[in-house]
C-alpha cells in the first residue's frame, strides 16, 4: 500500500549489475585499492558462541547458478543482541559481505550461531544482488536443528509448509565447525520465500 | 533464554509503483532471475530494522576521492573531471547522517576494472573506479571522479547503457539496503536503456538523474553535478513484533 504523506519517495533501485564487486569487494574484482575491505568478518575469532560455516549456491530459473551474486548478511550475536542499540562484544559486527565463485556460483562464510531474538527462532537475514536483480532480495535463512523454536516462530508460522521449507538450512551442529547448506532459487516450485520488508 | 532487544521504530512500506519490477523481459537477464511469487510482506521484525553502525576507522581518508584513490602519485586518471555530491535523505527530508555511501564505475573509455570485463576500451592504469564515504551529519557526502563513458552490454544486437556511476547506500537498518544507478542530465542513451526504463514512474527515472550544478563547479577544474538519494522513513507509531501479510 503506498502512503502518501511523505515529502519525498524512495529513490528507486537499480540492479547492482555484474561488476559490484568492484565497489563492494574490490579484491575480488582483482585489485587491491582500501586497506580494509567492509564485511570480511562478521564474527571475529574472539566472538563469543558456536562457530558455523553456511555454504549455498543461488539457482536461476535455467538451474544455472547466478556467478556474480553478492550477499549481504546481518545476525545478532549468540545472546540475540543485534550490533545496533544493543550491547555486544567487540569482536562482533554482526554483518558481512560474501560473493560466489565465479566459475563456480558456490560462496559460504563464516560466523557464529545467532540467538533468538524476541519471538523470533534463530535465524540469519540475507541480502541478495546480482545481474539480472533489480531490487534487492531479502530472505532468511533458519537453523534445522531448532524445529521446536520454529512452531512458534511468527515469520515461519504465517507461511505454508512448503513455503517455511524453503527458509531452512540443510546440515547439522554436531561436527566441530558445524557446516549447514542454503541453497536460495529465484524461481520455479522451491522458489524461496523472499521478503518485502 | 528469549533476547528481548531494544525496540526500534519499523520503516514505512515500500511504494512499489516507483520501483522496477522483478520481472522485465526486456531487461533479459531478470527473465530467469525474477522470483515468480509476490513478496511476503514483514513489518516491524528487528531483525531487519536494525543495522550495522560504520564509522570512519572503517574507510581511509582518501577513499571518496576517485582522482586519486588509485593513481600513482602526481598522476591522474584520463576523463572529464567532476564532482558527484548530494545528500541522502529519509522520506521526510530529514538528513540521514552516517550512512556508508559506496559507489563503482567504468572509466571514461567505458571499461570496469573487473577480471571479467573484455570490452575494447583500454583499462586506465590510474583508476580503480571505486570510492566510498560516510555521510555528515546533514546527510551530504561527494565523490571526487571521471565522468564514467557508456558502453556496450549484450541485451541486444545494439544496446548500450548510458553513463552512470553505481551507488548502494546503507542506511540505519538492513531493510533500508539500497542499490542503484545516477545517470547524467542530457545523456542520449538514458531513454533506450533497458534497465534504466524497466522503473515504472518518470518522476522516479527523473529522481536518478544527476544535474549539473554550476554554484559547485570548481572554475578552470572541475564539473559539479548533484544527486540525492531518499531512503525510506520510519513509521511514527511503532507497532512492536506486528507482522502485516499481503
Amino acid at each position: 500500500m503506498a502512503k502518501t504523506t511523505e515529502l519525498l519517495s524512495e529513490t528507486a533501485s537499480q540492479t547492482a549489475g555484474p561488476y559490484v564487486h568492484i565497489g563492494l569487494s574490490p579484491n575480488a574484482a582483482g585489485f587491491d585499492i582500501y586497506d580494509k575491505e567492509l564485511g570480511a568478518d562478521i564474527a571475529g575469532p574472539n566472538a563469543k558462541g558456536q562457530r558455523i560455516r553456511v555454504e549455498g549456491t543461488v539457482w536461476d530459473g535455467q538451474g544455472e547458478s547466478v556467478k556474480d551474486v553478492l550477499i549481504e548478511i546481518w545476525q545478532p550475536n549468540s545472546d540475540g543482541n543485534f550490533a545496533h542499540s544493543d550491547a555486544v562484544e567487540d569482536a562482533f559486527r554482526g554483518w558481512g559481505r560474501v560473493i560466489s565463485d565465479f566459475d563456480t556460483g558456490a560462496w559460504g562464510f563464516d560466523t557464529v550461531r545467532p540467538g533468538a531474538s524476541g519471538q523470533e527462532a534463530p535465524h540469519l537475514n540475507l541480502w541478495i544482488v546480482a545481474r539480472g536483480i533489480n531490487v534487492g532480495l531479502h530472505t532468511r535463512m533458519y537453523f534445522p536443528d531448532d524445529s521446536d523454536a520454529h512452531l512458534t516462530d511468527p515469520v515461519l508460522n504465517n507461511l505454508d509448509h512448503d513455503q517455511r521449507a524453503t527458509l531452512v538450512a540443510a546440515g547439522d551442529a554436531t561436527s566441530d565447525l558445524a557446516t549447514y547448506r542454503f541453497d536460495i532459487r529465484l524461481q520455479g516450485d522451491a522458489e524461496t520465500v523472499f521478503f518485502d520488508i | 533464554m528469549t533476547n528481548t532487544p531494544k525496540q526500534v521504530d519499523p520503516l514505512n512500506p515500500r511504494d512499489w509503483s516507483r520501483q522496477p519490477p522483478a520481472y522485465w523481459p526486456d531487461y533479459k537477464t531478470t527473465r530467469a532471475r525474477s522470483p515468480q511469487r509476490k513478496l511476503v510482506r514483514l513489518a516491524g521484525s528487528m531483525s531487519e530494522t536494525t543495522g550495522p553502525i560504520f564509522n570512519h576507522d572503517d574507510l581511509g581518508a582518501n577513499d571518496w576521492d576517485l582522482l586519486t584513490n588509485f593513481a600513482a602519485p602526481g598522476e591522474c586518471p584520463i576523463g572529464p573531471r567532476i564532482l558527484v555530491h548530494g545528500r541522502v535523505l529519509d522520506e521526510d527530508a530529514r538528513p540521514v547522517s552516517g550512512a556508508l555511501v559506496e559507489c563503482w564505475q567504468a572509466n571514461a573509455g567505458g571499461r570496469y576494472r573487473h577480471k571479467n570485463d573484455t570490452y575494447l576500451a583500454p583499462i586506465d592504469p590510474n583508476f580503480g573506479g571505486c570510492g566510498r564515504t560516510l555521510t555528515g551529519i546533514d546527510g551530504t557526502y561527494r565523490f571526487r571522479t571521471v565522468q564514467p563513458g557508456a558502453y556496450p552490454w549484450p541485451n541486444g544486437p545494439n544496446t548500450w547503457r548510458p553513463a552512470h556511476i553505481h551507488f548502494s547506500i546503507f542506511g540505519h537498518s538492513f531493510a533500508h539496503r539500497l542499490i542503484t544507478q545516477c545517470y547524467f542530465e542530457g545523456d542520449p542513451f538514458i531513454p533506450h536503456c533497458a534497465i534504466v526504463q524497466s522503473i515504472p514512474s518518470q518522476d522516479a527515472v527523473d529522481g536518478l538523474i544527476a544535474r549539473l550544478d554550476l554554484e559547485e563547479t570548481i572554475p578552470h577544474d572541475t564539473v559539479a553535478y548533484r544527486f540525492d538519494i531518499v531512503l525510506r522513513g520510519r513509521t511514527a507509531t511503532p507497532f512492536e513484533n506486528q507482522l502485516e501479510w499481503t
